[in-house]
C-alpha cells in the first residue's frame, strides 16, 4: 500500500489543568496539579480500516478522539486526515470536515428530544449545502434511514420513540448524511444489549464495506474490538502500550498489560484456561508512577521499569516485551 | 433435599397505570439452593431487576405483586407489612447494587455505615461491631482496613467501593445475596477481581446468591445455574454450562450467539431480528414468537409451560430444537 494513511497522529499529547482555584491555591501554598490525560500517542489508519482503541476507564482513549475530530484542541500533536492537517486555530478546512463524523455512545443523549427524526438527520445536510430542496432533503432522509435498516415513515417521530438500538441507528444515519467517510466511534454499542449491540456491529460492517468507510473505534470491550477492528491499539494511562493487526494482538500479545486485560476478560468458552489474576488498579494518572506507569502492577516489572519509561518500539512499550515469563 | 434458600413461585407483578395494566412478571418460578449461585441474565426490560425488587418487597409503585408466592428458607414473604421485611432486608437478604457510588452514603465514614449495618442485626457493642467491620474489610480484600475504615466512600476507587458494598452485604451473615449488575459499572480488570471476591465469599459462607447481569460471560465464570428472562418470563433455566454451550430456547441460541466471540472473527454476528417488545404490546402466546425463526402457528396461541429440553428447562415448544 503506497497510498497515504487516512487518518495520521504524530505525537499527540493532552493536558489538563486540574488545580484548585487560584486563591484557594495561593492561600494554601499548593502548586498547580496538571494531569497528562494523553501523552505522545502516534498512530496512522489506513483508507477503508478499523483502527480500535482499548483500555479501562482513565486511559485517554476518548480524548484521544476528541483531539482527532478537533473537538478538544491538543496541548501537542499533529493531526491530518486524508492530507488535510487540523490547524489548532480553524480547525479542519470546511471541506474535510463534512467527511468526518462522530458516533457516541449514549444515544438518549446524543439526539435532540425536541427534534424529529428527519431534521436531526438532515441537519448536516443542511450545514454544509449539499441538498438544494426540501423535496430532496426528505428523499435522502428516506434513503439513510433504509440503509441503517429504519423506515422512511420514521423521519417524523421524535426520539423518544424509538429504543436505544433504533436510536443509535438514527446516529449513524445522521453521521453519513453528509456523505462522511471518516467515522470517530466512541464506544458506539457500550449502552446498548448484547443482542442490539451485535445488530449495530454488523451494520456497521456492512455499512463500512459498502461505503469504503475508514473507522476509528474506541471501546473497552475485548470482543467487540475483536470483531470489528482491523489494527489494535492498547492504552494505558495515556499512552500507548501496543499496536498490532488484530489477530497478532489476540493470539500473541506482547506487553504485560494487554495480556492481563485479555486474562480479564470472562471466559465464556469455559475452556479453564489457566488465567494471571489481575493486580491491582488504575493508578491515579495525577501523580503516576516513575518509569514504566505499569510497573506497580506488573508481574514482571524491574528495577529498569521503575526508573525508565520504555517508548514504543515495533508496536510495543515495554523493556521486557517478547522475553519468557519466569 | 433440603428446603431452598429462595423459592419463587409462579411471581406476577403488575404495573397499573393511566393506559392499562402491564404485565411487568408474569409467572417467574425458580429456586436457589444454599451455596448455589443463580445468574438471571436477559436484556433491559426483561423483568431482572423487578424480580430482584419484588423478593426484597421493594417494587417501586404502582408497581405490585398480583400472584405468586415467595418463600425464604421455606417461610413465606411476600406481604409481609413494611416493618417485618425491614428486619429481612440486610439481615436475611443482602443487596448489591451496579452503582457503588449511590449505595453508600457520601456524608458518613464506610466504617460508620457498616457498623450500624451490623448494630442493627447483630447482638454487638460499639467495639465488637468495629472488629467485625474491619475483619469484613480485609475479607473483601481491602488493604489496611483498619486505617480505611475510617475513610470516606470518596475516598475509595470504584472497585474499591464496590468491596465496601460487599463487605456491607454480607455484614449480618444473611442467607441470601442479590447482587444487581455488581460489575457492570466497573473496568474489565476490576470487574474480574470482584467476581472473584464475591464468589470466595459466598462460598465460605455457604451463602445462596442470585448474580443478575446482562453480561453472560460473568454468569459463565461465577453462575451454576442461570436462566434466561425474556418479556417477563423465564425463557430457560439450566446448569450454566448446558446453557452456555446447548442452549434450548430459540431466543437463549439467539442471545449466546450474538455475543462477538474473543477467539475467533466471524464475518457477521448472529442477530435476532426485531427488538424487545413493550410492556404495553407483549404478543399473545409465546411473547418471542414475532422475533423466533422457528416460529410455528401454535406459538401465537399458547404461552408454552417450562419443560425438560436437554439438560435444562425451556419454555417452547420447539424447545431442543436447532435454529
Amino acid at each position: 500500500m503506497t497510498e497515504h494513511p487516512m487518518i495520521t497522529i504524530e505525537g499527540a499529547r493532552k493536558v489538563f489543568d486540574v488545580s484548585s482555584p487560584w486563591l484557594e491555591r495561593v492561600l494554601s501554598g499548593q502548586p498547580p496539579q496538571y494531569l497528562v490525560a494523553v501523552d505522545n500517542v502516534s498512530l496512522t489508519i489506513g483508507k477503508g480500516k478499523t483502527f480500535a482503541l482499548v483500555g479501562e476507564s482513565g486511559s485517554g482513549k476518548s480524548t484521544v478522539a476528541r483531539m482527532v475530530t478537533g473537538l478538544l484542541p491538543a496541548t501537542q500533536g499533529r493531526f491530518e486526515i486524508d492530507g488535510h492537517n487540523l490547524d489548532t486555530k480553524h480547525g479542519y478546512p470546511r471541506a474535510l470536515r463534512r467527511r468526518m463524523q462522530m458516533i457516541f455512545q449514549d444515544p438518549y443523549a446524543s439526539l435532540d428530544p425536541r427534534w424529529r427524526v428527519g431534521d436531526i438527520i438532515a441537519e448536516p445536510m443542511r450545514a454544509f449545502d449539499l441538498v438544494p430542496s426540501r423535496h430532496e432533503e426528505q428523499l435522502r432522509v428516506g434513503q439513510l434511514l433504509k440503509m441503517v435498516g429504519l423506515d422512511p415513515a420514521d423521519a417524523v417521530k421524535f426520539p423518544h420513540q424509538f429504543s436505544g438500538g433504533q436510536r443509535q441507528r438514527i446516529a449513524i444515519a445522521r453521521a453519513l448524511a453528509s456523505d462522511a467517510d471518516v467515522l470517530v466511534c466512541d464506544e458506539p454499542t457500550s449502552a446498548l444489549d448484547v443482542s442490539v449491540q451485535a445488530q449495530i456491529l454488523n451494520l456497521m460492517k456492512r455499512l463500512q464495506k459498502e461505503l469504503g468507510l475508514t473507522l476509528l473505534f474506541i471501546s473497552h470491550n475485548l470482543a467487540v474490538v475483536r470483531f470489528m477492528a482491523d489494527v489494535v491499539g492498547v492504552m494505558y494511562l495515556g499512552r500507548l502500550v501496543e499496536t498490532a493487526d488484530v489477530e497478532t494482538l489476540f493470539s500473541a500479545p506482547r506487553h504485560p498489560y494487554t495480556k492481563m486485560l485479555l486474562d480479564a476478560v470472562p471466559d465464556l468458552a469455559m475452556t479453564g484456561r489457566k488465567r494471571q489474576p489481575v493486580q491491582g488498579e488504575i493508578p491515579n494518572p495525577i501523580n503516576p508512577p516513575s518509569g514504566c506507569t505499569f510497573h506497580p502492577r506488573c508481574p514482571l516489572a524491574q528495577d529498569l521499569c521503575k526508573r525508565e519509561l520504555p517508548r514504543l518500539k515495533n508496536g510495543v512499550a515495554c523493556h521486557l516485551a517478547d522475553q519468557p515469563v519466569a | 433435599m433440603s428446603v431452598p434458600v429462595l423459592d419463587i413461585r409462579n411471581l406476577h407483578v403488575d404495573f397499573k397505570t393511566r393506559h392499562g395494566v402491564l404485565h411487568a412478571l408474569n409467572g417467574i418460578s425458580f429456586s436457589i439452593a444454599r451455596g448455589e449461585v443463580l445468574g438471571v441474565v436477559g436484556e433491559s426490560g426483561a423483568g431482572k431487576s423487578l424480580t430482584g425488587s419484588a423478593i426484597i418487597g421493594l417494587l417501586e409503585p404502582p408497581g405490585h405483586i398480583t400472584g405468586g408466592e415467595i418463600y425464604l428458607n421455606g417461610a413465606r414473604i411476600d406481604g409481609l407489612d413494611f416493618e417485618s421485611m425491614r428486619h429481612i432486608r440486610g439481615k436475611k437478604i443482602g443487596t448489591i447494587f451496579q452503582d457503588p457510588l449511590t449505595s453508600l452514603d457520601p456524608l458518613f465514614r464506610v466504617g460508620e455505615q457498616l457498623i450500624e449495618t451490623i448494630r442493627t442485626h447483630l447482638p454487638l457493642d460499639e467495639k465488637q461491631a468495629r472488629a467485625r467491620a474491619i475483619s469484613l474489610l480485609a475479607d473483601v480484600g481491602i488493604p489496611a482496613p483498619e486505617k480505611r475504615i475510617d475513610a470516606y466512600p470518596h475516598e475509595f476507587s470504584g472497585g474499591m467501593r464496590q468491596r465496601v458494598v460487599i463487605a456491607l452485604a454480607l455484614a449480618a451473615e444473611p442467607d441470601l445475596v442479590i447482587a444487581d449488575e455488581p460489575t457492570t459499572a466497573l473496568d474489565v480488570s476490576v470487574q474480574a477481581q470482584i467476581i472473584e471476591v464475591l464468589k470466595k465469599l459466598c462460598r465460605e459462607r455457604g451463602t445462596a446468591v442470585m448474580l443478575i447481569t446482562h453480561d453472560m460471560g460473568v454468569i459463565a465464570e461465577t453462575a451454576d445455574r442461570v436462566a434466561v428472562m425474556y418479556a417477563g418470563r423465564v425463557a430457560e433455566i439450566g446448569p450454566v454450562r448446558s446453557v452456555v454451550k446447548h442452549p434450548q430456547h430459540p431466543y437463549a441460541q439467539g442471545l449466546m450467539g450474538s455475543i462477538p466471540p474473543l477467539d475467533q472473527r466471524p464475518s457477521q454476528l448472529q442477530q435476532i431480528e426485531g427488538s424487545m417488545p413493550r410492556l404495553s404490546a407483549i404478543p399473545k402466546g409465546c411473547a418471542f414468537h414475532p422475533r423466533c425463526p422457528l416460529v410455528i402457528d401454535a406459538c401465537h396461541q399458547t404461552q408454552p409451560e417450562l419443560r425438560a429440553s436437554g439438560e435444562s428447562f425451556a419454555a417452547c415448544i420447539r424447545a431442543g430444537e436447532a435454529a
